[in-house]
């Protein structure tokens, strides 16, 4: 199969960067209601001239919503299995020369997590570690076997693996593989990763198409909102689903929507995605891929969140520890990846969503289905 | 900006493609694929007579300007379209078939379970696969990764002039595919080949409208131009085309 590597080439050239400036909003006015949109489309919805039409595209983005979601909202919670990490992605909270209290669960500890996260009744868990050496596939594959006795629904977020390595872990039971590109700008990418573990970009720009061939059923892609231009990297992280979606056409390919906000001290954030910005991001991500998952962390404020449910989100992770052992030993106070900003219950998250009108989904998977 | 239609690494100018059957004679079915302009031409092989030098249709037709692409029409399972296509190749046809498989002679629907399973033994053999197929998508994604060379759903039943009766199911064919979308069987009139190329088909298939048109050549022109106009339509971008807009109550009002 072709790399998105080069399909990207082939397709983001000076044409559609040029669109990407456009200022005239009567081009991109017939585009807000459109069907079956281009590349060139996107372009121009996300360009500095659809933003007066941003209400209409919101307006448009509820129904294509509605439609395709309903009123239903998945919640989820990660586990944090270590926050050790050779990595020194400088925009992250696990970097090495960060003074962190660094703790890597043991088997056991992985299991006492899962039993305390089952009991404010999340019913998907999504599996996090750092870049670290040393824990291999099979101790993942042994977390996730543990895990799904308690768990439908068990995702994981960890480094790129080879395409063996993702079918070991879906014969396990794990549905889904969330990886973030971070940025699509290439220059960008290799300067910040530059002699960390992930110092390569194609490895994990084609980390998802490895995961659909090896059957996982939910691929999650997504980047840092803040790294770099945002209107570039939507446009490059919208044809990169359309690209899984075609290709993979079994799974469900999903938007995680992380913005950069609590960064470490010696970190400034690049390119800052204002509130506006990030609700432009979202309708045009919804206009253009209809029946993406839209997933909203626990990095937002509560409000703003459950705002963002009219215009497209459709998955909430609820009650989150972003720290190794931060549910059952919440004490023993490891470094957190990021701070949250929605300390809402799983319990609080489901009680507003109910009353705005929505469904909150604990279980929408059975791994009946694949083991 | 050359704009040529691609398939099995093969190139095409025109994106029509015409049958040669139902005509009133050779002589009316030749000119009338000439006025066309197809490079590719479909024959039923069950009409074909590979043993005789002089077989009408095939003579009449310049093997040097024509693909030839044989088609299995007549047959009724998977087994039947294998062995029509190697009894093709075999008399010195190219070795690109159009699976045709129409197991109730009334309706002449394509069998999506024998027609997949002969996509992927001829696909195996070495053949150029081009499958007749029901609008179908899933099944389009299934035939793609047998290795067909096109998939080719059908606007509505052969030889009714209906025309794209499938549009919804051809749409999303359109948008999944990775391979050329030729849109086969039910076009009656010049204006449905060109709502087909509008919608973003990449060739279309036309026999019936020609071969029974009162001047077959007239038609046939009027064919090839509306599939020229209707891609110029799709390349454009169309900016009349959309769905009209409903106010509701402000959703992002809730921005600082």
């Amino acid at each position: 199969m072709t790399s998105f590597g080069v399909v990207l080439q082939q397709t983001v050239g000076a044409d559609l960067l040029n669109l990407l400036c456009n200022r005239d909003t009567e081009k991109v006015r017939p585009i807000v209601t459109r069907a079956r949109l281009t590349s060139a489309d996107l372009a121009l919805l996300l360009s500095p001239g659809a933003e007066p039409l941003l209400e209409e595209m919101a307006q448009q983005a509820r129904r294509i919503t509605q439609a395709r979601f309903g009123n239903a909202v998945s919640l989820y919670a990660p586990l944090y299995i270590s926050n050790k990490c050779s990595g020194s992605c400088p925009y992250c909270g696990f970097k090495r020369s960060q003074k962190i209290k660094r703790r890597t669960l043991s088997i056991e500890e992985v299991e006492a997590e899962g039993i305390a996260l089952s009991r404010t009744g999340i019913q998907h868990v999504l599996l996090v570690t750092g870049d670290c050496p040393g824990k291999g596939v099979e101790f993942l594959c042994d977390a996730a076997a543990r895990l799904k006795k308690r768990f439908p629904s068990v995702t994981v977020e960890i480094p790129p693996l080879e395409e063996d390595e993702y079918r070991a872990l879906a014969q396990i039971g794990v549905d889904g593989v969330t990886l973030y590109q971070e940025t699509y700008h290439k220059p960008l990418y290799n300067q910040l990763h530059r002699g960390s573990p992930k110092d390569n970009y194609l490895y994990r720009l084609d980390a998802l198409s490895r995961a659909g061939n090896a059957g996982m059923r939910k691929l999650n892609l997504g980047v840092l909102w803040g790294l770099s231009h945002w209107r570039e990297d939507a446009l490059k992280l919208a044809l990169h689903a359309r690209f899984l979606e075609k290709n993979h056409w079994r799974s469900q390919v999903l938007l995680g929507m992380p913005r950069l906000h609590n960064v470490p001290d010696d970190f400034a954030i690049p390119h800052p995605v204002s509130d506006r910005d990030f609700v432009h991001i979202i309708v045009a991500m919804r206009i253009f891929l209809n029946d993406a998952g839209i997933v909203v962390s626990t990095r937002e404020k509560p409000a703003f969140r459950d705002n963002l449910l009219a215009i497209g989100a459709t998955q909430f992770s609820a009650g989150s520890k972003t720290e190794p052992g931060g549910y059952s030993a919440a004490d023993q106070k490891s470094g957190a990846q990021f701070e949250i900003d929605d300390q809402r219950s799983p319990q609080t998250v489901e009680q507003d969503l109910a009353r705005l009108g929505y469904d909150p989904v604990f279980k929408d998977w059975d791994r009946g289905f694949i083991s | 900006m050359s704009d040529k239609l691609v398939i099995a690494g093969r190139e095409f100018s025109s994106r029509l493609m015409v049958g040669t059957g139902k005509f009133s004679s050779a002589a009316v079915m030749k000119a009338a694929v000439e006025a066309s302009g197809a490079e590719i031409v479909t024959v039923a092989l069950r009409r074909v007579d590979l043993d005789a030098q002089s077989d009408n249709m095939l003579a009449a037709l310049d093997m040097e300007k024509y693909l030839i692409l044989a088609n299995t029409s007549g047959a009724r399972d998977a087994k039947e379209a294998v062995r029509l296509a190697k009894i093709a190749r075999d008399g010195g046809l190219p070795p690109w078939v159009k699976i045709e498989v129409t197991p109730d002679p009334r309706t002449l629907l394509p069998d999506p379970v024998e027609t997949l399973k002969a996509a992927e033994e001829l696909v195996k053999d070495g053949f150029v696969v081009l499958p007749y197929m029901p609008a179908d998508p899933i099944l389009a994604k299934h035939l793609e990764e047998v290795g067909c060379a096109t998939v080719m759903p059908l606007g509505s039943m052969i030889g009714s002039g209906m025309g794209i009766r499938t549009r919804d199911a051809i749409e999303i064919i359109i948008d999944n595919a990775n391979v050329p979308v030729v849109v086969d069987a039910g076009l009656g009139l010049p204006s449905h080949a060109a709502e087909a190329m509008e919608m973003g088909a990449d060739a279309v298939l036309a026999n019936t409208a020609l071969a029974i048109a009162r001047d077959p050549s007239k038609i046939a022109e009027g064919f090839k131009l509306a599939t020229i106009a209707g891609r110029l339509g799709y390349l454009s971008g169309p900016g009349a085309a959309s769905r009209e807009a409903r106010a509701s109550s402000p959703l992002t009002g809730f921005i600082r």
